[in-house]
């Protein structure tokens, strides 16, 4: 029960947050953080127990007949993810709290960010399959509105769009992935799926269920090709950035293949998957980060670098290369969530973040210079930071890797080089240098500002020099749990003299070498500016086009505007579908016994069909309006004959409402003429004829052909012992099928709520032409 | 089209219309009614009195927005199936208390009556907010 309270307190407090700011803004930020706080603090509760090798499920149930449950499991990999996403959420809080001090939809901003804090809690510690995917698609759906938070602006609108299309559409891929999954496992539960390794591998559809699953993990991760939505995405507030764009969102993807790999790994196609588009996002981040003069974009390509990497790692599937990705994950949340943090103080302050122009800065801003530095350091991979070990043990797996060691580790030296480059770009020369003028002049952030990127980059240093606090604690209960085996792990910052620490050697030497020779990079950088409209960006706005045109091609031919355009296109469809079943099953009605049959039952029904004539044959409208309540009336009668009292009354109320709805239609419409032309006058009443025979087949037939058993004697039996209603039709409406009628009232309201804005509509035009 | 004899037969109507509403509404669960007709007839009786006198009336007789009957509608409905799932039951499974009042004598309660007013007023809002605008223009 307290896990389902950690993950859904987020949620709650998000329905309060915007009160927040108006009882104080100043505060507002440290307050709501006390909640991402107390989180952290509970979840390192469980650090002992899962170290000592224990596992926890909670369940509770859902909907039980389809074996849904919002079930969570807390085991090494939730519990690492869960702490980074708390514990790093509670300094973003903080951060927003100052960053968007003056920004007038503050409260709002803070619901967003703990909307999203919650799904990801639930994304990392979800059991069930579907509860998963929902906190997922939350993720994708909370991204969308912190991206597009500034949304006056159409770029951030257009890159919210993009965000979600492209991780909404992976997420569709995953849902199916996930459900074929759960088929071939023979459950829905993670915990259980995670031991049907051997059965999913050795199914026939293992293959789709990896690419479906591989898709979600990809978008949601930003690999090749579908990278371009991370850089995009900048347009987002910078805590948006730090938070769910480098430490805990686009990890998702990471998180799910790391999750599976008991299941979905060990495989030759798992491993080429994720190594090629691994290193191939390594590379192309790597090297696309080069040319930007941004900071946020910078920081960007280079994430998006970092999840190649990670992905590779996966993908090499062996234990160095796991526990290599786990200590990568962790050195880089806190290095890569510091600079965000610092890009975005450095804009706070200074007015650009345009790297070409911030030089200098680290007399005006010596605290965030700390930070940035020990940051940049980490991230460039020098001892005695955490980032050096993690960068030791990447080499160290990619030159022991079963496959192509060379070239992966090739593929690896260069991409680190440039991210040292980069680290020079963005974490040192802001403030080496001689001091420029900026937009604005500029001074040390406030603390809460500078409070966030100093303990993740310090965290940085400390787990460093003290990589024990972390090993056997956190790592290692992680790595185990992708392994699934118990695996120790044991950091240090000296490996002793040896290849990788020869690597990790030239690779710095030359990565300083390209970021002391600036003009190399520049040049590279004006040269190749339109470099990402040729790439997959290109490719996705090619592909929108598209789908207008095809949108576009069939509203033509689809949407006339005409309301019995419609109704003739409805049934026409109806007739060819049911019609072509009806006659390939070779259906015929029964002939029924017309012996029971009463006489005023036959006058009602002759009233009817007379009705039904004078409605077609009318010269005015209210004539044919009357005939048609005669028509209704008539067959409320025979539902009170046969026994439906509630149908009967209703079907009175209907009748009478709608004659009234009519009337009042009438004084708008034009004055009545024979308009159509006599050919589709034919054609309507050969439509008509036809759904009224289909109807009268159907009915028949349905009388005499019986799939299954039918249910209402179930209705008869339980409604008073199950329900305590005796009025069957109402029991199934609001108890046996309430979810129906809940779906229906809601589409009830939408219709309504149409016709509404509809009406609106025309009398704000002024005109009632159409 | 102003009628003195069906302004007086609406102004008396009215709350009988209304009344026998509400009694389809509470009666639905054992014998012929229920909210969705229930919510039909009490629209129907509003639109009779915007028939009689004219929709800004009925309107300021409803006293609240149609609109926001339909929301308040599908939250009551909503809501209705959250009682279960507090009580570690799937959401919507139906929950009922017997009660027995000093006067009344006794009263079941339950969250499906809570779900069937939630149509009623989903009936009510969409029914009247489509035939007093139409009526308004």
């Amino acid at each position: 029960m307290k896990i389902i309270a950690l993950v859904l307190s987020g949620f709650f407090l998000a329905a309060l947050a915007p009160l927040f700011p108006r009882y104080g803004r100043k505060a507002s930020g440290w307050l709501i953080a006390l909640l991402p706080l107390a989180q952290f603090l509970y979840l390192t509760s469980f650090i002992r127990p899962i170290a000592a090798g224990q596992n926890f499920i909670f369940s509770l149930s859902w909907a039980p007949s389809l074996g849904i449950n919002l079930s969570f499991h807390v085991d090494g990999l939730g519990l690492l993810f869960a702490m980074m996403i708390s514990g790093i959420g509670a300094l973003i809080i903080i951060y927003a709290g100052g960053y968007l001090a003056e920004h007038h939809h503050l409260g709002r901003f803070y619901a967003y960010l703990l909307m999203f804090m919650g799904s990801m809690l639930g994304l990392v510690l979800a059991d069930n399959v579907i509860t998963l995917f929902v906190f997922w698609e939350l993720t994708s759906i909370s991204s969308y509105l912190l991206i597009g938070f500034d949304h006056e602006r159409p770029e951030a609108r257009a890159a919210a769009l993009q965000a979600l299309l492209v991780t909404g559409g992976g997420g569709l891929a995953l849902m199916a992935g996930l459900l074929l999954l759960a088929q071939v496992g023979g459950s829905l539960e993670l915990s259980v799926l995670l031991s049907e390794g051997d059965a999913v591998r050795s199914h026939s559809l293992y293959l789709p269920i990896l690419l479906l699953v591989l898709a979600g993990a990809f978008t949601k991760s930003a690999q090749f090709p579908f990278y371009f939505w991370l850089p995009s995405a900048m347009e987002a507030p910078t805590p948006v950035s730090a938070y769910l764009h480098s430490a805990t969102m686009v990890k998702a993807g990471i998180y799910l293949m790391a999750r599976l790999s008991p299941v979905l790994g060990g495989t030759e196609s798992w491993q080429y998957a994720l190594s090629i588009t691994g290193a191939v996002t390594m590379l192309a981040g790597a090297a696309l980060a080069l040319f930007q003069t941004d900071l946020k974009r910078i920081l960007a390509y280079s994430t998006v670098s970092v999840l190649g990497a990670l992905t590779l790692l996966i993908g090499i599937d062996t234990s160095a290369s796991i526990k290599a990705a786990i200590v990568f994950l962790v050195a880089h949340s806190l290095y890569k969530g510091a600079l965000f943090l610092i890009a975005g103080a450095v804009d706070h302050e200074t007015g650009t973040r345009d790297i070409t122009k911030l030089s200098g800065l680290r007399r005006a801003m010596p605290i965030t210079a700390i930070a940035a530095g020990l940051a940049a350091l980490s991230m460039a991979g020098l001892p005695p930071l955490f980032g050096f070990i993690s960068k030791e043990l990447l080499y160290e797996a990619e030159i022991h890797a079963p496959r192509t060691a060379i070239l992966i580790a090739g593929v690896g030296i260069i991409a680190n080089i440039f991210l040292v480059a980069l680290a020079g770009i963005v974490g040192i020369r802001p403030f080496f240098g001689k001091a420029r003028t900026t937009p604005r002049k500029p001074h040390e952030a406030p603390l809460s500002l500078w409070f966030g990127p100093l303990i993740l980059a310090g965290l940085g240093l400390v787990f460093g020099l003290l990589p024990h606090i972390v090993d056997s604690t956190l790592i290692a209960p992680a790595v185990s749990a992708v392994r699934a085996e118990l695996t120790s792990v044991s950091l240090a910052l000296w490996h002793g003299l040896n290849l990788v620490l020869l690597l990790s050697v030239m690779t710095l030497a030359v990565g300083v070498g390209l970021y002391l020779a600036p003009g190399l990079l520049r040049n590279l950088a004006s040269r190749y500016e339109r470099l990402p409209d040729v790439g997959p960006a290109r490719w996705y706005e090619l592909a929108l086009i598209g789908l207008d045109r095809v949108a576009r091609m069939q509203t033509r031919l689809l949407q006339s505007g005409y309301l019995r355009f419609y109704l003739l296109m409805i049934l026409a469809t109806v007739i060819g579908l049911t019609g072509y079943t009806f006659l390939t099953r070779g259906w015929l009605p029964r002939p029924m016994g017309i012996s029971n049959v009463l006489a005023y039952e036959v006058i009602i029904a002759a009233l009817v069909l007379m009705a039904a004539l004078a409605a077609v044959q009318a010269r005015a409208r209210l004539t044919a309006v009357a005939a048609l309540g005669v028509v209704g009336y008539g067959i409320a009668l025979l539902y009170v004959m046969f026994g439906a009292p509630d149908l009967a009354m209703t079907q009175f109320l209907i009748e009478s409402l709608t004659v009234i709805l009519l009337v009042l239609v009438l004084y708008h419409l034009p004055r009545f003429a024979t308009l159509s032309p006599a050919r589709s006058r034919a054609r309507d009443v050969l439509v008509a004829g036809a759904t009224g025979a289909l109807m009268t087949g159907l009915v028949l037939v349905a009388t005499s052909v019986k799939f299954h058993p039918p249910i209402s004697e179930y209705y008869a039996e339980n409604s008073v012992v199950k329900a305590h209603g005796r009025n069957i039709v109402n029991v199934i409406l609001v108890d046996f099928r309430g979810l129906d009628t809940l779906g229906e009232i809601t589409v009830l309201a939408l219709a309504g709520i149409g016709a509404y804005a509809l009406l609106k509509l025309r009398l704000e035009k002024g005109g009632n032409n159409r | 089209m102003t009628s003195l004899i069906l302004q007086t037969a609406a102004r008396f109507l009215m709350p009988l219309l209304l009344l026998f509403s509400i009694f389809l509404l509470l009666r639905g669960h054992n014998s012929p009614g229920g909210g969705f007709v229930g919510g039909l007839m009490s629209a129907a009786a509003f639109a009779l009195y915007a028939l009689a006198f004219d929709a800004e009336s009925a309107r300021r007789l409803l006293w609240i927005e149609p609109r926001q009957l339909i929301a308040a509608g599908l939250l009551l409905a909503f809501g209705s199936g959250l009682f279960s799932v507090f009580r570690q039951q799937p959401f919507m499974t139906a929950q009922w208390r017997y009660l027995t009042l000093p006067a009344a004598g006794p009263v079941d309660l339950s969250t499906v009556l809570m779900f069937d007013a939630g149509v009623y007023l989903v009936v009510v809002g969409v029914t009247l907010m489509i035939i007093l605008s139409l009526a308004e223009e």
